[in-house]
């Protein structure tokens, strides 16, 4: 226990004096949470739009107000002519605009069919088809309201709502997503690099040859990269509380629990990684490039599993980041507990029992 | 007749078709300085794993420090220390990190690891660099001190292998002052090399040809053997006769 002890201080001194990887362990979160948060939130803000209305009638003027005290849309010019909307929408000036009818008002009285043209810049097609939704969705309700008000009629329209982000901040879903890609990448990089250092430049030998014990070799590289890891964990969900003002909503014990596990299937993941690389620089590559891809591409987090073709939906089940992930979701964002989360937690304790002993009898057969 | 540290009887390894060592027998007495000569790829390597209890020999018997290679590795690695032509410290640490370091893997108490460590540093003039980086070290003094670090918790048998690679002949020579120092002491010495003056400092030795034994005894007797004027002589006669190529 006490050369166990020695050992962990000795990886400490490793990753305290190697100043260029701590910088990208806790570098990389602050980076990734502030990028994702601010740069590449997909949610919109301030979208310009033009109106065309050539009937200037009580009812267009109701319904452009309504459009203008939204937030989500800043009204770029009113009473624009057709050829100069579309140049507007060439020069990317807008990206969106409405054209009312000549006789929008008359239409609304008498028929009960009111033609409105709603056009969206589609060369964006995820902000095109948001904005749409924003727009359609103010309309209805503006519709909805005249209609209760004057006639007796009443029609009876969806009410589209986002549960759990209802105001569609892309920021909640990038937090969880930013901690199962960051908490990856760093502690598996780091546990194999930090093997694979060993072996190449021969102190691995010296260690092999003392009374130490091989497997102690590696679990006490484990330690400290645990300890730092929950402490960049830590970092991360500060970061999401008080500046993305994403707040845990579930029991943050929980979230801690099962992120340790997380980062547990990581470090093993690290071993045997580090049992199959010979140099640190292959380490390097295969848990960057072989991790940071399935990771991004494959958790959900960027782009949703449902709609991948079926051979993809498979093979995501195999990468744990998505499991993570969704436990992440459902603590911190939905506010549920155990009961919703037993069934990932149990997938990723079994994928690190697996890895460990696969890489422990791997890193054995090598030895001899 | 003196206590044998290392004791091998008809010791083999294969691997597959390949024996990388072939029937080797020889002993070694307590603070004796042996030389494991043999070109590259002669299997000197895969014995030395064996007796520092790294690997299981395929047949013969084995004992170290009085412990059997098959069944006590444990006790063997305990009673070893080990020195490799790599370098065997930790760059990024700094002179007293390493000492501490691999004195308490080994199990050197508080008491006993500070005064270990202050004796090996006085001793290498190194008492005014302990919070320097090894890194920044030369190379001379970096192998000096892997050396002390090595035999820090005063081992039966020391390994060294091609422990003077690379180092200039004054610091060769101040480095087997420092071997001679640690048999003095009573700690065997077992050490492969490449330079054939270093051979001729070595009480005894072995030349391995093949897998095998070709040659063993004093420097004086082999070269009378071989009717040679310097071991540089009885190495090229034994090696040249090699029919297995280098790895």
């Amino acid at each position: 226990m006490k050369q166990f002890l020695v050992f962990v201080r000795k990886e400490f001194l490793h990753a305290f004096r190697d100043r260029k990887t701590l910088l990208i362990m806790f570098g990389l979160p602050i980076v990734q949470i502030i990028l994702f948060g601010f740069a590449l939130t997909n949610e919109v803000k301030n979208s310009k739009l033009v109106i065309v209305d050539p009937s200037r009638d009580e009812a267009s003027q109701a319904l452009t107000n309504r459009i203008r005290s939204s937030k989500y849309f800043d009204i770029y010019r009113e009473a624009m002519s057709y050829a100069e909307m579309e140049a507007a929408f060439r020069s990317g000036k807008i990206k969106a605009a409405i054209v009312f009818p000549q006789d929008f008002n008359e239409q609304w009285k008498h028929l009960n069919n009111v033609q409105l043209q709603l056009i969206t810049d589609g060369s964006d097609p995820n902000t095109g088809r948001t904005i749409q939704n924003y727009l359609t969705a103010i309309i209805n309700d503006f519709r909805n309201d005249r209609v209760n008000n004057g006639n007796a009629q009443v029609l009876i329209h969806p009410n589209i709502r986002m549960l759990y982000n209802p105001s569609l901040e892309g920021t909640m879903n990038f937090v969880p997503g930013v901690m199962a890609l960051v908490l990856l990448l760093v502690c598996t990089t780091l546990t194999a690099v930090s093997i694979v250092r060993e072996r190449e430049l021969g102190t691995m030998e010296i260690l092999l040859v003392s009374p130490f014990k091989p497997v102690y070799v590696l679990l006490s590289k484990a330690v400290p990269y645990f300890i730092l890891s929950m402490v960049n964990l830590s970092v991360i969900l500060l970061l999401g509380t008080y500046v993305l003002n994403v707040p845990v909503k579930g029991s943050v014990s929980l979230l801690l629990l099962a992120s340790a596990l997380f980062i547990l299937t990581c470090l093993s993941m690290g071993l045997l990684i580090s049992t199959l690389a010979k140099t640190q620089q292959t380490a390097m590559i295969i848990s960057m490039m072989g991790m940071m891809l399935p990771t991004v591409l494959l958790t959900g987090f960027m782009f949703p599993i449902e709609n991948m073709p079926v051979p993809l939906q498979v093979i995501s089940n195999i990468v744990p980041s998505r499991w993570y992930y969704l436990i992440t979701k459902d603590v911190m964002l939905k506010g549920l507990g155990f009961s919703a989360i037993w069934k990932e937690l149990l997938v990723l304790g079994g994928m690190t029992v697996f890895l460990l002993l696969f890489s422990l009898k791997k890193f054995n057969n090598r030895l001899s | 007749m003196k206590e044998k540290i290392i004791i091998a009887e008809n010791l083999s390894k294969q691997f597959g078709h390949f024996k990388a060592v072939d029937n080797i027998s020889f002993d070694v007495s307590k603070g004796e300085i042996f030389g494991f000569l043999g070109a590259n790829g002669a299997g000197k390597t895969t014995a030395m794993r064996i007796l520092c209890g790294l690997s299981y020999p395929s047949s013969g018997k084995a004992r170290v420090a009085g412990f059997d290679v098959y069944h006590q590795q444990e006790q063997i690695k305990k009673n070893i220390g080990y020195m490799s032509q790599k370098f065997s410290l930790y760059e990024d640490l700094t002179v007293l990190e390493n000492i501490r370091f691999f004195g308490g893997i080994y199990g050197l108490g508080k008491k006993e690891l500070k005064n270990k460590s202050d004796e090996l540093l006085q001793t290498l003039h190194l008492s005014g660099e302990t919070s320097k980086l090894v890194r920044s070290l030369p190379l001379g003094w970096k192998q000096k001190l892997a050396f002390s670090v090595a035999i820090i918790h005063k081992p039966v048998i020391v390994f060294l292998d091609e422990p003077t690679g690379g180092v200039d002949p004054i610091t060769r020579r101040q480095f087997w002052d420092m071997i001679y120092q640690a048999s003095e002491n009573g700690i065997t010495v077992f050490v492969t090399t490449h330079y054939m003056d270093e051979a001729s400092y070595c009480s005894r030795l072995s030349i391995m040809v093949d897998g095998q034994i070709r040659a063993i005894g004093s420097p004086a007797e082999l070269m009378e053997q071989h009717h040679a004027e310097n071991m540089d002589q009885v190495f090229f006669d034994l090696a040249r006769t090699a029919t297995r190529s280098a790895d």
